[in-house]
C-alpha cells in the first residue's frame, strides 16, 4: 500500500470526532445550517490533515454535501467559522473560495455542455489575463498565456485520458467521462485542497478503479483531497482518515480500520438495532 | 402583378437603415441572450434610452449630438446597472421579468404628460439629427444600386448604420473567442460551475448586460436618427419580440446570427406586405382591406417564430449538435 507514509501522519492522534490534527489545512469551528427546523449541519470542531485523503461519509440525508457546499461558499452557515491555509473562509464567496485554493467539483457533475472538452479545461486557468473583457480584443496580450495554459491543460487531459476526446463538446462525454473533466479541471485551479463530492456516483466499475488511482496519485503529489461518499466499500480503501456524519453531526472519526469497527457507525448506517430504527429514521 | 416592384421594397428594405437598426440591437441581445444566457425581454428598454439621449441632448438641451451619443450610452450603462444590481444574482427568471417590466415603464413614462417638457410626451421629439446629416458627403441626388434607388441622407445613414453594425460583429467576435468570452459563455451552460472554478459570475453577468445594452442603445440611436423623430410609442414591447424573433432566425449564439436575421426577417415582413398589398389592390383577396395588413403581418411573425421553434430551433446559422446539448 502506498498510503504507509501518509498515514503515518496521523500516529498517536486518537480516533473520535473533533480531534486535533498535527498539520490541518483546514479548521472548522461551530458550523451550523437549518432547513426550518431541520438541523442539517451541526458540526462542533473539524480539522482536516494536510497532504492527506479525509473521506467525509455518512448515510443519505446525513448533511454531507450540504456541509461541503457551506465549506466552499455555494450556502450560507447560520453561525460557525472556519480557516483554510490560514485564511478566514466563513461567508467567503464560492468564486473566492476557489481563488483561494479550495476548489470543489460537483455531486451531478456540471460539465460546460456546450463549450469543447479543452475549453472546459482552459476555464480553470487563474488569473488570466484575457478574461478582462478590454485586454480580451487584444489577442497579444493573453496570447501567450494561453499557450501555455493549453499546453498544462492538454497535460492533464493526457493523464485522464482524455485527449481523444480534447474537441467534442463536453455534452457528448459519458458520465464517467464528465467526472474524470470535471476532476482534470478542479486541477486546472491548481488548488491546495481538491473537495470531490460523490466523484464515483454513477460511474461503471471499470472506470471506478481509474477514478480512485487518480485521487490516490493526486494525495502522492503532496495534494489534500476531501472526499464525499456514502458507499463504505469505495472509502475503505483509499482514504487516510475518514470522517463520519450522521443527522448533521460528526459522530466518529478515525483510520478506516478504527471507522469499520466503530458501534456508531454502524448504527447510523444500519440503523439502531431492533425496532426503534425504522421510525426515527430520516431520509 | 408587378414581383419585380414587390421584391425592390423587400430588397430596400432588408438593406435598408432599419433593418441597420435591429441588427445592432440584436447583437446586443445576443451577447446577453446568445452567449451569456440572460433572458433580456427589455431590449427596447435600451434602444429607447439611447434614441431619447440623443434627442433630448439636441432638442431639450441644446448640446451637441455627439454629446447626446454619449448620453444615450451613458444612460444604458445606467439602466443596465440598475436592472442588474437586484437581479443578477438571482434565477434567470428575476432578470426576464424585472426587464420586461422596465422596457414598458420607460416607454410609458417617456410618453407620460409629466414628463413632456422633457421628452415631448406623446409628440416626442424631432429634428435633432441635422448635425448628422450635415456630415453627409453624398451631395442631394437619387442614387441608383441595380433596380434600387435611395436618396442622400438614405445611403449615408445606411452607410454608418451597417458600418456600425459591422463594427459590433467584429467586436463580438474578438471578445467570444477570448477568454473573456469563454468565461461568458460557461456563465450560460452552468454558472455554478463557472463560479466553482473562481470566476466572478455576477460581474461578468453585469458586464455582459451592460455591453449588450450600450449596443442596443446604439440601435436605438441609428433608428431615431434615421426618422430624425424619437417617439415613444416605436419602442413598443413587441419590437424586443421582434429582435428574439430575428435572433432565433438567424441563430443565436452564432456571431452572424443576428445580422443575417435582421436581413432576413425585414425582407420577408416587408416583401410579404408589399404582397399583400397588390394583391389586394388587384382584388385577389377581397375579404381584406389594406388596414388588416398590420395584424395580418403581426400574426405571421408570430406563426414564423413558432415554426422555427418546432422545426430549426438552432437557427439557420445554428448547429444542431450543440442545440441537442442544451440542457436548460
Amino acid at each position: 500500500m502506498p498510503d504507509d507514509v501518509k498515514t503515518s501522519a496521523f500516529d498517536g492522534v486518537v480516533a473520535e470526532p473533533g480531534v486535533a490534527k498535527p498539520d490541518p489545512i483546514l479548521v472548522a469551528d461551530g458550523v451550523t445550517r437549518r432547513f426550518g427546523g431541520l438541523h442539517a449541519v451541526n458540526v462542533g470542531h473539524l480539522e482536516v490533515q494536510r497532504g492527506a485523503i479525509t473521506a467525509l461519509i455518512g448515510p443519505n440525508g446525513a448533511g454531507k454535501t450540504t456541509f461541503f457546499n457551506l465549506l466552499t461558499g455555494f450556502d450560507r452557515a447560520g453561525s460557525g467559522r472556519w480557516r483554510f491555509d490560514g485564511d478566514e473562509m466563513s461567508r467567503m464567496s464560492a468564486y473566492r473560495v476557489a481563488r483561494h485554493g479550495m476548489v470543489r467539483t460537483f455531486q451531478l457533475t456540471k460539465a460546460l455542455a456546450r463549450l469543447t472538452v479543452l475549453e472546459n479545461m482552459l476555464l480553470g486557468a487563474t488569473e488570466q489575463r484575457g478574461e478582462r473583457m478590454f485586454n480580451a480584443l487584444l489577442r497579444p496580450v493573453w496570447g501567450g498565456q494561453e499557450k501555455a495554459n493549453t499546453a498544462r491543460a492538454e497535460e492533464l487531459l493526457e493523464r485522464f485520458k482524455l485527449i481523444h476526446l480534447k474537441d467534442a463538446f463536453a455534452g457528448t462525454l459519458s458520465g464517467g467521462q464528465r467526472k474524470l473533466l470535471e476532476m482534470a479541471r478542479a486541477l486546472m485551479v491548481q488548488p491546495k485542497m481538491i473537495m470531490l463530492d460523490e466523484p464515483m456516483a454513477g460511474v461503471n466499475p471499470a472506470l471506478v478503479q481509474s477514478l480512485l488511482q487518480h485521487i490516490i496519485d493526486l494525495r502522492d503529489e503532496g495534494m489534500t483531497v476531501c472526499f464525499v461518499e456514502h458507499d463504505m466499500d469505495m472509502v475503505m480503501g483509499i482514504s487516510d482518515w475518514i470522517v463520519c456524519l450522521a443527522e448533521g453531526e460528526i459522530i466518529a472519526e478515525g483510520r478506516p480500520n478504527e471507522i469499520g469497527a466503530n458501534r456508531a457507525v454502524i448504527d447510523a448506517y444500519l440503523g439502531k438495532e431492533h425496532g426503534t430504527a425504522p421510525a426515527e429514521e430520516t431520509s | 402583378m408587378d414581383f419585380a416592384a414587390i421584391l425592390t421594397t423587400a430588397v430596400t428594405a432588408a438593406i435598408g437603415p432599419v433593418a441597420a437598426s435591429y441588427a445592432l440591437a440584436a447583437i446586443g441581445l445576443n451577447i446577453h441572450f446568445g452567449y451569456t444566457g440572460l433572458l433580456n425581454f427589455g431590449q427596447v428598454g435600451f434602444m429607447l434610452v439611447g434614441g431619447y439621449g440623443i434627442a433630448i441632448s439636441v432638442s431639450i438641451l441644446g448640446w451637441s449630438m455627439w454629446v447626446g451619443v454619449l448620453v444615450g450610452i451613458i444612460c444604458a450603462i445606467v439602466l443596465a446597472l440598475i436592472l442588474g444590481f437586484p437581479t443578477l444574482r438571482l434565477r434567470s427568471d428575476y432578470l426576464a421579468i424585472a426587464t420586461i417590466a422596465a422596457g414598458e415603464i420607460l416607454r410609458l413614462f417617456y410618453m407620460s404628460s409629466y414628463a413632456e417638457p422633457v421628452t415631448g410626451g406623446v409628440y416626442g421629439l424631432q429634428q435633432f439629427a441635422d448635425e448628422f446629416y450635415d456630415l453627409n458627403p453624398f451631395p442631394p441626388d437619387r442614387y441608383e444600386l441595380g433596380p434600387l434607388t435611395f436618396g442622400a441622407p438614405d445611403l449615408w445613414i445606411m452607410i454608418v448604420g451597417w458600418g456600425l453594425v459591422a463594427l459590433g460583429v467584429i467586436f463580438v467576435y474578438l471578445l467570444i473567442h477570448s477568454p473573456w468570452g469563454r468565461i461568458i459563455r460557461s456563465i450560460r451552460e452552468d454558472e455554478e460551475a463557472a463560479r466553482s472554478l473562481g470566476k466572478n459570475v455576477y460581474w461578468y453577468k453585469m458586464q455582459a448586460l451592460i455591453l449588450g445594452g450600450v449596443i442596443g442603445a446604439l440601435g436605438g440611436m441609428v433608428m431615431v436618427i434615421n426618422t430624425q423623430s424619437a417617439s415613444a410609442n416605436s419602442f413598443d414591447p413587441v419590437v424586443t419580440f421582434f429582435l428574439y424573433t430575428l435572433l432565433v432566425l438567424g441563430g443565436a449564439g452564432r456571431v452572424f446570427g443576428p445580422v443575417l436575421g435582421a436581413v432576413l426577417f425585414w425582407f420577408i415582413v416587408i416583401g410579404f406586405d408589399a404582397l399583400l398589398r397588390s394583391m389586394i389592390a388587384e382584388g385577389l383577396l377581397p375579404f381584406l382591406d389594406p388596414g388588416d395588413i398590420g395584424a395580418i403581418r403581426l400574426s405571421l411573425v408570430g406563426l414564423g417564430l413558432l415554426l422555427l421553434m418546432v422545426y430549426r430551433p438552432q437557427g439557420i446559422l445554428g448547429r444542431r449538435e450543440e442545440m441537442v446539448l442544451d440542457a436548460r
